[in-house]
């Protein structure tokens, strides 16, 4: 048993997952996924959130105890939608959430949502976003 | 920002303890490096030194273990520009999962099980070298699954 084959397998397994991992985590995906359309209908409502919805655009960040990166989303996107009115952050501690977590299909934390003016899922980013693709996420919402 | 719903205990506040984010960075690229050498020795010896860090870190804390000490004495003073600071309770969970992994790799190794030690200690090291080279957050990743999978709404 005294090989090197473990070592070199879980050096190159952790390599490909954290290469992927890293590129993934904080990118916004806008695509309709099978997820997301199954999230979209009906929308989210603010009772649902906790939290009246924004005119044109809210973010619903699920978050949790043991994560690091949910304290950076949130100086973030408070900083970013400080002065915008019509924008509405909303943070959610999924681990009270149970319900609303499967079913939105919530797996990790920070996940973010951007709902439109009818609580439509639009977007999501799993991870900490980026400030400029917040911002350019935002901008694309009617 | 509304922030609903705050159960005070889980979602970040005020009361939270900081520590420099860099510690628990450095101590991963150790825990790696001593994971690797029990990789592949199949020392007992060295998986039980890294259980009892892993101890002190996940029962007192990840800024009292040996790996802190080193970080706070030799690395942290060489080190300028801002402190990146974060919630202690991040890294403590991550060494909660680190203590887990090596007390099943070592029973495994005391038992005479060496596929359980290489299999427990395999992802102790997957997971002190994700968190060392990419930053991983094990927390993120793994509690909401797990509480997902173990409770009802």
């Amino acid at each position: 048993m005294r090989t090197l084959a473990p070592l070199a397998l879980v050096l190159v397994a952790a390599t490909a997952y954290g290469v992927w991992y890293q590129r993934s985590r904080g990118r916004i995906t806008t695509g309709k996924s099978k997820k997301q359309q199954k999230s979209a209908s009906p929308g989210l409502t603010g009772i649902e959130i906790g939290a009246d919805l924004g005119s044109r655009v809210t973010l619903v960040q699920f978050s949790s105890a043991f994560c690091s990166p949910c304290r950076a989303t949130r100086a973030l996107l408070t900083d970013i939608t400080a002065d915008m009115a019509d924008v509405q952050h909303v943070e959610i501690d999924a681990e009270s959430h149970l319900e609303l977590v499967r079913r939105l299909d919530i797996r990790s934390t920070p996940t973010t949502l951007i709902l439109d003016s009818a609580g439509v899922e639009v977007g999501r980013a799993v991870g900490a976003p980026k400030r400029d693709q917040v911002i350019t996420a935002l901008a694309a919402v009617h | 920002m509304a922030t609903i719903n705050t159960n005070a205990k889980t979602v970040t506040n005020g009361k939270a303890i900081l520590i420099d984010a860099r510690g628990p960075r450095f101590s991963a690229t150790l825990t790696t490096l001593v994971l690797a050498i029990a990789l592949v020795t199949h020392s007992a010896v060295v998986i039980a030194l890294q259980l009892a860090i892993f101890t002190i870190g996940a029962f007192v804390g990840p800024q009292k273990t040996p790996y802190a000490w080193l970080f706070k004495n030799f690395i942290k003073p060489r080190l300028s520009g801002d402190v990146p600071t974060e919630d202690v309770r991040p890294p403590q969970f991550a060494q909660k999962i680190g203590f887990l992994f090596a007390v099943v790799a070592l029973s495994g190794s005391l038992l005479s099980a060496p596929i359980v030690f290489t299999v427990a200690t395999a992802f102790a090291l997957a997971a002190a070298f994700l968190n060392a080279a990419f930053n991983y957050c094990l927390g993120c990743e793994l509690y909401l699954l797990v509480t997902r999978a173990t409770h009802r709404s």
